[in-house]
């Protein structure tokens, strides 16, 4: 799988600084605290795991890293850079592409049109027939559909096509939300093989996912959210060896 | 053949209104907003086209000054549009809670529909002043029989207008953009889609077929007057939500039928009751397909 932007210098885990990291980062909306100030980081090359309950504020880290909600305190840096006043196309051109939670495809549009959308900001057609290529190496149910209306796909096929828009703009950072929820769970053994063939490809990724047993299987590290807080982190296997984590995500 | 001829008359009239049912369609597809403001982008469409046409010359010069004309009425209708979005709508977006982020633009957009029509008749009188005939003649044409040149040109112009609309939507960038803004803001937005952009320019591509819409009609109707807009508006608005509102085939078709049938009622003796007919069909069709005809309301798949 080809992942490097074609426009955007390849960045390599050998430089020690975290890629994302979110500093001190607090949100509130509807007058409620949803975040209380959240820090975490990740590296390049990584894959990273946020856990916890409903309405812990994982989705609300994931929007907020994109800008789709306001910031009220604290910053987030990206390779270096301070993001937090960015809107999401500048994340996106920047190499951050986010998963959204319940998949969000466009269900009015052909499964190619979708892929293609997700290009959107590089559309040089070369690269767009490359990504498309690799895209459909990756979840070869997607080649079958190219002509299907993404609405009439299945769950699990609707977030493949989600992963697959999303690759489409080469990321370097890939942000998933909950991409096991409501799935097969057949279709969850593939999604989360192409995971890590993401990731294989060089890809660094921060998963939110409500199946801690298999989130933690997936990632290297992981954090642990509780009302909007960072209550536990650690390496992934840690956490799972963990007793507070076992009695309270794994269900036993 | 009287038959045959109201047919062809109510395309044409159809066509027009399809024109300007497409703008209210798009810009709700892509703000869930009913501009009301878009009667009156035509009507100024109407006026600009006017003067550009006289200017350049009018019926003396019907080629150069008919183009050009509508060239320039496309141009001052699409700036007309993009500041009315960019002054009166985009502040308001994203402000308010709950109902108000959808009432509080729909009232902005009916004080702008007042303010622009009023503005017409402060600024070109309320008087009706008559439209360069740049067509003359008749053509006989097989079976169909007499159609006026003027109205077979609108015809053929209509269409060719619709079919490079739907071209543009279905093939080129800015029509996925549109697309994908249409039926989530959000994931537009993580595509990298400029939203603000996109609606932008779906005010220019709306006030522009507005204006051509606005120029045929002149042509057929030989007259431009500030409350114009009321009427082709009120009726392109109908075309929109028949069809099913965000539905760009769906204004089309929208546009024609309420075309066609406006003519099949002027053949009865009940010529005056047009609009009537037209709202009792709408309502019809909204108590049996509240989506209109061509809409869909989708369910979200798990």
């Amino acid at each position: 799988m080809r992942t490097a932007h074609p426009t955007r210098p390849r960045r390599t885990s050998a430089d020690g600084k975290p890629l994302l990291s979110l500093e001190d980062v607090q949100v509130s909306y509807g007058g409620i605290k949803a975040l209380r100030g959240v820090s975490l980081e990740v590296r390049s090359g990584e894959i990273v795991a946020m856990i916890g309950a409903n309405g812990a504020g994982k989705t609300t880290t994931l929007k907020t890293v994109m800008r789709l909600l306001p910031l009220s305190h604290g910053t987030i840096t990206y390779a270096g850079e301070m993001v937090s006043g960015l809107g999401p196309e500048e994340l996106v051109s920047r190499g951050v592409s986010l998963v959204p939670e319940g998949r969000a495809i466009f269900p009015n549009l052909t499964v190619r049109e979708n892929l293609e959308v997700g290009a959107y900001l590089h559309k040089d057609a070369k690269t767009m027939r490359e990504t498309i290529e690799d895209v459909t190496a990756l979840f070869p149910r997607l080649g079958e559909r190219m002509k299907q209306e993404g609405g009439t796909l299945s769950g699990g096929e609707q977030q493949m096509l989600a992963i697959g828009r999303a690759m489409m703009a080469r990321p370097e950072l890939l942000l998933l939300d909950e991409p096991s929820l409501g799935i097969a769970p057949k279709l969850v053994q593939q999604i989360f093989a192409a995971i890590r063939r993401i990731a294989e490809a060089g890809v660094t990724i921060l998963l939110v996912e409500q199946n801690t047993r298999l989130a933690l299987q997936v990632s290297h590290r992981a954090y642990v959210l509780r009302t909007g807080e960072i209550a536990l982190s650690g390496s992934s296997a840690e956490l799972a060896a963990n007793q507070e984590v076992q009695a309270a995500y794994l269900g036993g | 053949m009287k038959l045959l001829e109201a047919l062809m008359t109510g395309l044409t009239q159809g066509a027009m209104v399809a024109l300007v049912a497409l703008g209210y369609t798009m810009v709700y597809g892509v703000l869930k907003l009913i501009n009301f403001a878009h009667s009156e982008v035509f009507m100024m469409g109407a006026y600009i086209g006017l003067f550009a046409i006289l200017g350049l010359g009018g019926a003396g010069n019907p080629v150069i000054a008919g183009v050009a004309g509508t060239v320039i009425a496309m141009i001052g209708s699409s700036l007309i549009g993009i500041t009315v979005e960019r002054v009166a709508y985009r502040p308001l977006r994203g402000r308010g809670k709950g109902a108000l982020t959808r009432i509080t633009p729909l009232v902005t957009a009916l004080g702008v529909s007042v303010l622009l029509q009023n503005l017409a008749q402060l600024l070109f009188s309320a008087r009706f002043r008559p439209y360069p005939q740049l067509f003359t003649g008749t053509l006989h044409l097989p079976v169909v029989g007499g159609l006026s040149t003027s109205r077979a040109f609108i015809l053929v112009a209509s269409i060719v207008i619709m079919v490079g609309l739907e071209l543009l939507v279905q093939r080129t960038w800015f029509g996925k953009a549109m697309r994908a803004l249409s039926t989530n803001e959000e994931a537009a937005r993580l595509m990298g889609i400029r939203t603000s952009r996109v609606i932008a320019m779906t005010f220019a591509l709306g006030s522009s077929l507005a204006a051509i819409g606005a120029v045929l009609f002149c042509l057929d109707q030989s007259q431009a007057y500030p409350t114009m807009g009321v009427v082709i508006g009120t009726r392109a608005f109908v075309a929109a939500v028949l069809g099913g509102i965000g539905n760009i085939k769906g204004a089309m078709l929208g546009g024609l039928l309420i075309g066609v049938l406006g003519e099949m009622v002027k053949l009865t003796d009940y010529s005056g009751g047009v609009d009537v007919l037209v709202f009792v069909v709408l309502i019809v069709v909204l108590l049996l397909r509240p989506a209109g005809l061509l809409g869909t309301s989708r369910v979200e798949k798990v």
